[in-house]
């Protein structure tokens, strides 16, 4: 791999970090929460993968196919729970999610 | 050179759509920048050498989780300006969390080497007379088969799941209802008439009210 691993480590360190930033900022909307978490993913998958060009080491890829698909599965499901609770309540505020609560 | 190029402008664009993903202000248009987001993060996985999945993220994340994500922006009926709101507010204390974890991961990446010894841990070093595809398969086939699997068995309980929780019935149809076909006796609908000699057949109160309606 031409490309340094520290280099990597920083775009995916920007990435996650921008992730998180974008989950703060969006305190109200889900769809870009979810998206941030989307982000988030795609940092850790962008350090296994770099990692697995550096060492030569097959795993990482692995790994990173298995991160993928989980975050396959959360997504559908995050997004119908979303559907249905916009058809419940007509709304996607996070705040307004308090069903609950005591 | 022109790998160095490619990964500085690639990663430029992709930390950029990211950050649009995050400000933007049309939830659209967020999830198309998300789109270019992933396409630019598999032409960084093609320069780390892993061409299986830069296909995969290609194929799986742009053609399949991120137009879900579009369809479902454009199904629901949000006014999305509101949930803009607040964004101001919330602004110093994400860019203050974002900055302290940069810094962490930044003093982390600054300072960290591999061991010299450590490239004999390796569990599966990178076969060199294979390609990138029949390296992994040979894997996932083998070593990672369980794990393999089970995702397989993630994928169809998210599909179900899915399905089960957005599934609508709508009484509007035609059914059939079997279990009240079974339970029709011909008493409830066979109607026995004896009809006079010249009179025809006159229908019984019921039905001719029935037909009324």
């Amino acid at each position: 791999m031409l490309i340094p691993l520290s280099h990597y480590l920083v775009v995916s360190a920007l990435l996650l970090v921008i992730g998180i930033f974008g989950i703060f900022m969006n305190r109200k909307n889900v769809i870009i929460i979810m998206m941030s978490i989307e982000l988030i993913l795609l940092a850790a998958n962008l350090n296994f993968v770099a990692f697995s060009g550096a060492l030569h080491d097959m795993v990482g890829q692995v790994f990173t196919m298995f991160v993928l698909t989980v975050a396959a599965a959360e997504s559908a499901i995050g997004l119908a729970i979303l559907v249905i609770y916009f058809r419940n309540r007509g709304s996607i505020e996070v705040e307004d999610v308090t069903l609950m609560k005591g | 050179m022109i790998q160095n190029l490619a990964f500085y402008l690639f990663s430029f664009i992709l930390l950029a759509s990211a950050v649009m993903v995050v400000t933007n202000r049309n939830p659209v248009h967020a999830v198309l920048f998300l789109i270019l987001g992933f396409v630019n993060a598999a032409v960084l996985f093609l320069l780390a050498g892993a061409e299986f999945l830069a296909f995969i993220l290609a194929i799986v994340y742009v053609g399949a989780v991120a137009v879900l994500f579009l369809f479902v922006v454009m199904m629901l009926d949000v006014d999305f300006a509101s949930l803009h709101e607040g964004f101001q507010r919330y602004a110093p204390v994400g860019a203050l969390v974002a900055l302290i974890m940069f810094a962490e991961l930044a003093f982390i990446a600054g300072t960290w080497a591999i061991a010299p010894a450590g490239s004999a841990d390796r569990l599966f070093p990178t076969p060199a007379d294979v390609s990138n595809t029949v390296a992994l398969g040979q894997l996932i086939y083998t070593a990672y088969l369980p794990l393999f699997q089970l995702s397989g068995v993630i994928l169809l309980v998210a599909m179900i799941g899915a399905i089960v929780l957005t599934h609508r019935d709508r009484k509007r149809s035609l059914h059939q209802n079997i279990s009240a076909q079974h339970a029709r006796t011909p008493e409830q609908t066979l109607v026995m008439i004896r009809s006079p000699l010249g009179e025809g057949v006159a229908l019984p109160q019921t039905q001719k009210e029935e037909e009324t309606l």
